[in-house]
């Protein structure tokens, strides 16, 4: 055993402080856990090898008196613990290792529910994975009204709860409501459970308020221990039909969601399915071979490696200057008044809440653009998002200008006009002539050249790309664009206002369709091209459900819309012609003025079918399609590396995470090339060495 | 007529508020007092979090009043400044999940803080501006040491208008015994001793712990613990080892952390309402108001100050001495209960006075011990039905009194 702790040589020790509490009520002594790694609520508590040690230490001791009434277990100011420590975790390199990982955690969490009095869980703030276990295996739970997240975000990285999970929380709450927990929710973006919602959902047996949590939380445990408040529970095991509709509507949802890509919700089910029947130590067995079977699988590594990404990498973009350098943006000008425009001018009233004019030469469209925000408030005010103040300030910030004297005292211009250079030149021109020297012009362009359209300004240091991703009020990526001139001030300005307007942020070169649109058109390209040689639509778009990618190719064209992305297609073929096709058949669909290949109800369209098959060839299979698709995102992604597109690829990575929506357990996409051989098959060689996203060697 | 044209015509009913109201306490509790210090119960405990857990607690303990019927809460405190800052009665109002049309303010009259947020709201609510209202005290003297930030005006000692001891609470104790010469150290120290085997009694016989509310204490190197008792009470304290102990306060002098109240943290709120409302809204309450009166003194005595405001609240009651039959005089040092008693020819060991101990035990967390004086003297007239009336009082830095006199509604006279 000792190996493990070795593994996990940087661990942040989760101490567990131990006080005896006298219980009101005259209900007796109560030895009181403090779960606390040290640190503030910043860094939350987490368990590795050395904090389950110092747990079970603590419960030898409490185990060897005979005066206690109860132990309770809590956790310090705004956390209780959320879970393993995911650092240590993607260390382990045996299979050894891993299960005892597993039967670590198991052998010491299960003491709470084992010993000779009732242990108390007073889930005072966020509890997720292991930290939410600890509490399931005690005998009876309090949470507090105000915790704010509540989860088994297991499945979301590609694990199951191992430690208990799925095995305790089934029989407690059950089968339904636990598969909501343990694969719903982390399929749905990770969703979390707020303190409310998981005492409803029967995780709980009591809720308090968080002014006194602890102190009324005790009394009722000392009103359980006394007999004056008695807990019920319904019972969930009897109903085996019912048990196995509720596995296999869950299993429908998971099928419907990963088409069989990633395995840790499948293993997830098959452990709710044996809860039912499975005693203590078979059930926790079980969990520990599936958490080892995950563990030494690439699928859950590229998930903890996509995890890291999203939560460290994001945060510190690689390659972004200074923040000192950053000058403040109190007034930010949008040229245009389009669907883009307004989405644009509403996230910047909405995140920086600073005065924001649109601009355009049409007073209809102006007037259709500011309508457009102003009922999108309306909304945001209707749902409770905004209070009846903030919808009213966030309107007045909101204005419509025929000219760009409005412009003047503006820190920050954002184009969203025509994607065409000779026009967007033109505006930045006219912004210049107006707005003071040190005034940012960012361009929305997702494919044009930002040093091309600076070129001729008297200030082209001030120009910086700011490629968001539709719709911008969900997807989370920003492009940060820099040209040949941008200085590191406007950088550094462009990286404080993504940042401000909550978006994670990348910086990448002025490179023909950046990141995402250049690996999405490429895979695009392959999908569409093998349906112009004759494979069927259905059969080249199911071709890369494998990756359980959240979008089919002719999906996504649907999405971004045919002109769009024959547009992209066209700027990639002009640069890069040899690897970029531009289909006749999409042209086609562009003057047809078809949505895309699919009717409403997603059907295909007999047209677009028409437009797309007529060749009368036989296209290659699904394998080829799959193959061919693979090999582009290959090349190409290892040509943007090559070409400095981005700093290294785990920003490529990053890019497709969140602005494709691309999976954790692909990794974004080296990952999934590397551990499929693909990139060595092009490339002769990986993108990440062996156990950075993958199970070390 | 210009004037009067855009308001409401005159109408000739009586006006919504009444001229003079019955003020009653309704209820009152307390956290357990902790000893200051790093090593004390509330050592890295918040003073605005005890003020909220009172607060939760005197509305979960009367459930019959809507919380949006508080019309204000008035806690008091001397440092008004950290976590006892930001105007505490409003923000601990917030804090305590009361709904935000709640007001509420801060008050300081040092020692009497919580007793005058009672009277003060008392005379709001007599005046018909309020029907119920909660008054409380805090102080953490831990977190806030006595004196800190204080910046005295010179003018003080240039112009001799107080002397050079007034501002330190124990030298005043001392000038008290120069004042008193009959009232020696050994007469302190037992005035002391029975303080300490009363509360250890009253402890036993379970009169203390129905008031008081546990309280969450962490600290960061020892996890979650729970305070449910006072943690200043010293059972066993015997006359031995209080004459070991030293006079910090004068070379051989009187005064010793025995026979006086210690360095505390705690807090105290009670709840005040209209006789009238208390009725409607379902509230028993455990005290009537019938007098209270503050007065000052030379503040280097300022020990005597319970004396002029006894006399003055008496006389505004209509009432004499021999009328009260219980007592609640907070302890800040023996020999100024023992000036206080003489004054009015009531024998040290008296049982009318501090049945169940005072502050040399309980502690004097400064600000909160008003209302622990009335919560106490609210419980004994529960259990006293031949009492009717009793008082409250204690001496006030830079020298000032406090008394307010109560009558009981379970006195059996009455029926």
């Amino acid at each position: 055993m000792s190996d493990i702790t070795e593994i996990f040589d940087d661990e942040v020790v989760t101490g567990a402080l131990v006080r005896d509490v006298r219980l009101p009520g005259g209900a007796g002594t109560m030895a009181l856990i403090t779960l606390d790694n040290g640190f503030d609520h910043t860094k939350p508590n987490t368990f590795g090898p050395r904090g389950l040690r110092e747990l079970d230490k603590a419960l030898d001791a409490i185990e060897a008196r005979d005066d206690l009434a109860a132990v309770g277990v809590t956790g310090k100011p705004f956390i209780f613990a959320v879970g393993a420590d995911l650092k240590g975790a993607a260390l382990v390199r045996t299979r050894g290792q891993a299960e005892d990982l597993g039967r670590l955690g198991h052998d010491v969490f299960r003491r709470l529910g084992e010993l000779d009095v009732p242990s108390f869980a007073f889930v005072n703030g966020a509890a997720m994975g292991g930290g939410l276990e600890i509490a399931l295996h005690c005998t009876y739970r309090t949470i507090s009204s105000g915790v704010p997240a509540v989860a088994l975000p297991e499945c979301f990285l590609g694990l199951v709860p191992g430690w208990g999970g799925t095995q305790l929380l089934p029989r407690l709450i059950g089968p339904a409501a636990a598969l909501k927990l343990i694969i719903e929710n982390p399929l749905s973006q990770n969703r979390m459970l707020k303190g409310a919602e998981a005492f409803r959902t029967g995780v709980a047996d009591a809720m308090f308020e968080p002014a006194d949590f602890l102190e009324e939380s005790l009394r009722w445990a000392g009103r359980v221990l006394t007999g004056e408040a008695v807990v019920t529970r319904p019972p969930f095991t009897a109903d085996a039909a019912a048990w196995e509709s509720a596995v296999a509507a869950a299993r429908g949802l998971v099928d419907l969601k990963l088409r069989g890509a990633s395995p840790a919700p499948y293993r997830a089910l098959e452990l709710v399915e044996l809860a039912r029947t499975a005693g203590r130590d078979e059930g926790f067995e079980a969990e520990t071979q599936a958490l080892a079977d995950l563990l030494m699988g690439d699928e859950l590594r590229a998930g903890l490696y996509s995890f890291d990404l999203v939560q460290r990498r994001a945060k510190r973009p690689a390659g972004a200057p200074d923040k000192a350098l950053a000058r403040k943006v109190t007034k930010v000008g949008v040229v245009g008044a389009g669907l883009m425009a307004s989405q644009l001018a509403l996230l910047f009233a909405r995140r920086l809440e600073v005065p924001v004019v649109l601009t355009d030469l049409d007073q209809a469209r102006l007037d259709k653009g500011v309508a457009y925000v102003h009922a999108e408030v309306d909304k945001l005010l209707a749902k409770g998002r905004v209070s009846g103040d903030q919808a009213n300030r966030l309107r007045s910030l909101v204005s419509g200008s025929l000219t760009k004297d409005a412009f003047a005292d503006a820190d920050l211009v954002i184009e969203a006009v025509f994607e065409d250079l000779k026009v967007k030149k033109q505006v930045f021109a006219e912004v210049e002539a107006v707005v003071g020297p040190e005034c940012v012009l960012a361009t929305n362009t997702s494919s044009l050249s930002v040093t091309a359209m600076a070129s001729g300004l008297r200030h082209p240091e001030r120009v910086v790309g700011f490629h968001f991703f539709n719709p911008v009020a969900v997807l989370p990526l920003l492009e940060i664009v820099r040209g040949e001139r941008t200085d590191d001030a406007t950088l550094a300005t462009a990286f404080a206002t993504g940042k401000a307007l909550k978006k994670s942020c990348v910086l990448v070169k002025d490179a023909p369709a950046f990141v995402v649109n250049r690996l999405l058109t490429r895979f695009m390209g392959e999908v569409i091209g093998a349906v112009d040689e004759g494979t069927p639509i259905e059969t080249a778009d199911r071709a890369l459900d494998g990756l359980g990618l959240p979008m089919s190719a002719f999906a996504l064209l649907q999405l971004v819309g045919p002109a769009v992305a024959l547009h992209v297609a066209e700027t990639l073929h002009e640069a890069f012609p040899d690897r970029y096709k531009v289909s006749a058949s999409l042209a086609t669909l562009v003057k047809a003025g078809k949505p895309g290949v699919f009717a409403p109800d997603f059907s295909i369209d007999p047209e677009a079918r028409e437009i797309f098959e007529g060749s009368g060839l036989t296209g290659p299979d699904a394998g080829e399609v799959r193959d061919r698709a693979l090999r582009a995102l290959a090349e190409e992604a290892r040509l943007m590396l090559d070409e400095g597109v981005v700093a290294a690829a785990e920003d490529i990575d990053l890019c497709m995470i969140l602005g494709a929506g691309w999976p954790f357990h692909t990794g974004g996409i080296t990952p999934y090339l590397d551990r499929t051989g693909v990139s060595t098959q092009v490339n002769g060689r990986r993108f990440l060495q062996p156990g950075v996203a993958s199970v070390p060697a | 007529m210009l004037l009067t044209s855009s308001l409401e015509p005159p109408t000739n009913e009586e006006p919504a508020v009444p001229t003079s109201r019955d003020v009653v306490f309704v209820d009152g509790v307390r956290t357990p007092f902790g000893r200051s210090g790093p090593k004390g119960l509330y050592a890295e405990t918040r003073a605005d979090d005890l003020v909220v857990r009172v607060i939760r607690e005197l509305m979960r303990r009367n459930p019959s009043l809507p919380p949006e019927r508080v019309d204000e809460v008035a806690i008091a405190a001397t440092t008004q400044i950290g976590d006892q800052g930001l105007t505490i009665g409003r923000s601990a109002a917030v804090l305590a999940g009361l709904p935000k049309s709640v007001p509420g303010y801060a008050i300081d009259r040092m020692c009497a803080g919580a007793m005058t947020a009672v009277t003060t709201v008392a005379g709001g609510i007599a005046f018909g501006a309020y029907d119920v209202a909660i008054a409380g005290g805090v102080e953490h003297m831990g977190r806030h040491p006595m004196g800190e930030g204080v910046d005295p005006n010179p003018r003080f000692l240039s112009e001799k208008l107080v002397d050079g001891s007034a501002l330190i609470m124990g030298m005043t104790a001392e000038n008290l015994h120069d004042r008193y010469p009959e009232i020696g150290k050994e007469r302190a120290d037992a005035y002391a001793v029975a303080s300490q085997e009363k509360v250890a009694k009253a402890y036993a016989n379970g009169k203390i712990q129905p008031d008081l509310v546990p309280m969450a204490t962490r600290k960061a190197a020892e996890g979650w613990g729970l305070a449910t008792e006072d943690e200043p009470p010293r059972p066993g304290t015997t006359m031995e080892a209080l004459a070991a102990l030293k006079t910090p306060f004068r070379p051989h002098g009187h005064v010793t952390a025995g026979n006086a109240a210690g360095i505390n943290d705690g807090a105290t709120g009670s709840l005040i309402a209209a006789a009238d409302v208390a009725a409607e809204l379902g509230l028993t309450p455990k005290m009537r108001l019938v007098s209270y009166a503050f007065a000052g003194v030379d503040p280097e005595v300022m020990g005597v100050g319970p004396i002029p405001s006894t006399e003055r609240a008496l006389r505004l009651a209509g009432l004499a001495i021999g009328d009260i039959g219980l007592i609640e005089i907070n302890e800040a040092f023996a020999v100024q209960v023992l000036a206080f008693l003489g004054h009015f020819g009531i024998p040290d060991d008296d049982p009318r006075v501090n049945p169940y101990g005072g502050a040399i035990a309980f502690g004097h967390p400064l600000a909160s011990s008003g209302v622990r004086l009335m919560t106490q003297l609210a419980r004994q007239f529960g259990e006293r039905p031949d009492v009717r009336y009793g008082i409250t009082t204690m001496c006030v830095g830079m020298g000032m009194g406090g008394t307010v006199i109560w009558e009981n509604p379970a006195w059996e006279g009455a029926k």
